[in-house]
């Protein structure tokens, strides 16, 4: 890293003018471009893309950087480099219209020349010069400028000549890119690289395993530190790519926002937020995990957001895919009807990884989505061995963060728990969240399990979730924790039930101790009233009692009274008579 | 374009003028330049006195017309007709060259 701080600072600073190629990553790697005023030599085997090199130069610099330019041919006219360029998008002929450049084809014949004395390239030099001066050109091609070594007998004066062209081509300013077949020995055939010393790349074209790598490196660039490495670079279908591993700089922005995976479960085990916005996620897992399910369902909650979504999808055919998900739930079909949803599928065997990668960039310039799902990207990496895998995942991971894009990329590991880190040693450390899913045999059955194994810059849940596909998508089912252990599948299910059942025996148990309890207080309730009843009773028996007596008393006082007076009377009577 | 024209007039040329003509490309009043006409009117008033015609073309005046004769090299030396055309570098110092190039027959 230490390396790379010290080196940007190094292109900041204003040495040497650099020309920009408009080559994609090679602007990065040569720190800016080619150097302005000078020549540089681009050498290489046939069919290695020099002049597609030079041309892209030359139309990049006339389209983007508005210095015109001329392409002086010695090989292929006019008519056939304008055919191939329009293949990559570039007309020349419109260009050369407007006056932007200006194309000229030297053809020169053995055997229509004759020499005898001397002579001098003047008549070249005037030609170059005209076109130079009719457009205002700042960059000159010469493509391939060996083909006079052929046509030429007299290689002295050719030389000589070549020499003062370079000079003279310094002289008047022009960034020139000079192409060199490859010598077996040399750089190049007739030693061109003794007359251009400024810049000289190396283009190289080697198959490896059955598939086939370009590969660009700077021999030297006086005056300017570059990029030392061999950068894989490839032709696409925008002109040619050239993959700077190690001069991509770490410093794309952390965001600190999260995004849903769609999966509410798994949100919640990632501090109930889902991932960083921006960052990438592995999800890795043996054959029937889970995988492409996650992945379609990460896509499609970004579409529900209103987000755009790339599916690379390598496994299956967009139909299939389609279908499938449609059988958890995912509706991917209308995302896709909206224009939120892209989905590529390929066969990775198609291209190499570069090409893949270039392909990838592409799409996610044009596309500009927020979410990229790569399903699965274990598939591209057909060739195990190969040493540029990594750098170069690494590169579309770190180009992916630059652009902000939140990444999901699935990986296929061997049916196993325990080699699960082997096969990816690769990619994982590149990740900021990985997740591995597993299948538990136990019981005789399969559970799907979902666990994460490190989600950086957060504290995610350590447990291992029992993971499950309804008809409305997929969700983790609550963690069942019984005792000290989480329990999945049927032993979950069992446990469930009996709970269930212990709880519902609980249940009724406290019911009738409940019905018990309000019986038990009826019965006092009704006790209590006989005994009020028995107490009322014995109470209206005494009061009865003594009203019966206080009766009874004053009937006899009465009564007596009543006698007395009788009596009374009687006497009185009986006085009265006895008198 | 340029090829055209020239070609125009090369057809005029054929009906009136000469069998021989050719085309003489220099780049400035260079002594090499200079040495090369020499040459070539020595050895056409040589061998093939009163059938050919020389023009002359200074690529400093009208650098456009490099392009149409494909000249790298000055001086050159086009033999325009007959056909097929011919092309010879250099200072026509070797008349033996010169005439192997034109595919003259020598006088003698």
């Amino acid at each position: 890293m230490a390396a790379v701080s010290k080196k940007t600072k190094q292109i900041n600073a204003p040495m040497l003018a650099k020309s920009p190629t408009g080559i994609r990553g090679l602007d990065e790697v040569t720190g800016g471009g080619l150097p302005t005023g000078r020549p540089t030599l681009v050498c290489g085997a046939a069919g290695c893309g020099k002049t597609m090199f030079a041309a892209e130069f030359l139309v990049c610099g006339a389209l983007q950087y508005d210095e015109p330019g001329v392409f002086m041919m010695f090989e292929e006219n006019a008519s056939e480099l304008a055919a191939n360029m329009r293949s990559l998008g570039f007309d020349l002929d419109k260009l050369q219209r407007q006056k932007k450049i200006v194309l000229d084809y030297v053809r020169i014949e053995r055997s229509e020349i004759e020499e005898t004395g001397e002579y001098d390239l003047e008549g070249l030099f005037i030609r170059l010069g005209h076109a130079i001066d009719s457009i205002g050109a700042k960059r000159v091609v010469l493509d391939t400028i060996e083909a006079l070594f052929s046509g030429l007998p007299n290689h002295a004066v050719l030389r000589a000549e070549l020499r003062r062209l370079f000079r003279w081509l310094k002289e008047r300013g022009m960034t020139a890119v000079i192409t060199g077949e490859r010598g077996e020995t040399t750089l190049t055939r007739y030693g061109l690289e003794e007359y251009v010393a400024d810049c000289v790349i190396l283009l190289d074209h080697r198959i490896h395993e059955q598939i086939s790598t370009r590969r660009l490196r700077v021999v030297k660039y006086r005056g300017s530190s570059h990029g030392t490495n061999e950068y894989p670079f490839l032709i696409g279908a925008k002109g040619l790519s050239v993959l700077p591993i190690t001069s991509m700089r770490l410093d794309h922005v952390a965001l600190e926002e999260r995004v849903s995976t769609g999966i509410a479960g798994l949100d919640e085990m990632l501090e109930g937020a889902g991932p960083y916005r921006g960052s990438s996620i592995l999800v890795s897992g043996s054959p029937g995990t889970g995988k492409s399910s996650i992945a379609a369902s990460f896509a499609n909650a970004a579409c529900a957001r209103g987000e755009r979504a790339l599916l690379f999808a390598y496994e299956e055919s967009q139909s299939q895919l389609l279908r499938n998900m449609r059988s958890i739930g995912l509706d991917l079909a209308h995302w896709e009807q909206k224009g939120l949803l892209k989905i590529h599928s390929s066969r990775p065997t198609l291209q190499g990884l570069e090409q893949h990668l270039v392909f990838m960039h592409d799409l996610v310039e044009e596309f500009k989505p927020s979410v990229v799902v790569v399903d699965p990207i274990s598939n591209l990496t057909i060739d195990e061995s190969d040493a540029s895998l990594k750098p170069t995942l690494m590169r579309l991971i770190d180009s992916l963060k630059q652009y902000g894009c939140t990444a999901l990329f699935t990986s296929l590991t061997a049916d196993s728990t325990n080699v699960l880190a082997n096969s990816e040693v690769g990619v994982s450390s590149l990740m900021d969240t990985w997740l591995l899913l597993a299948n538990i045999a136990h019981n005789a059955e399969r559970t799907r399990t979902l666990q994460v194994l490190k989600s950086r810059g957060m504290a995610h849940s350590n447990q291992v979730r029992e993971f499950v596909f309804t008809g409305r998508g997929l969700d983790l089912v609550d963690v069942y924790l019984f005792g000290n252990q989480v329990l999945t599948g049927t032993a979950r299910v069992s446990q469930e039930a009996q709970e269930e059942a212990a709880t519902e025996l609980r249940q009724r148990d406290h019911d009738r101790r409940l019905r018990e309890l309000s019986s038990h207080r009826q019965a006092i309730d009704a006790q209590i009233a006989s005994l009020k009843a028995q107490q009322q009773e014995r109470e209206g028996e005494v009061e009865f009692a003594i009203a019966r007596e206080t009766l009874a008393a004053e009937g006899a006082v009465s009564r007596a009274k009543s006698i007395a007076r009788g009596r009374g009377n009687l006497q009185k009577r009986a006085a009265g008579s006895r008198r | 374009m340029n090829h055209s024209t020239v070609t125009a007039h090369q057809d005029r040329a054929t009906h009136k003028k000469a069998e021989w003509q050719l085309r003489l490309y220099v780049a400035g009043q260079t002594a090499k330049s200079r040495a090369a006409l020499e040459n070539l009117q020595r050895v056409c008033e040589t061998h093939l006195a009163g059938r050919y015609t020389i023009e002359v073309i200074d690529l400093l005046v009208n650098p456009r017309l490099a392009a149409g004769d494909q000249i790298l090299a000055v001086p050159t030396l086009v033999r325009k007709v007959p056909e097929p055309i011919r092309k010879i570098i250099g200072d026509l110092s070797n008349e033996e060259r010169v005439l192997v190039g034109l595919d003259v027959q020598p006088v003698r």
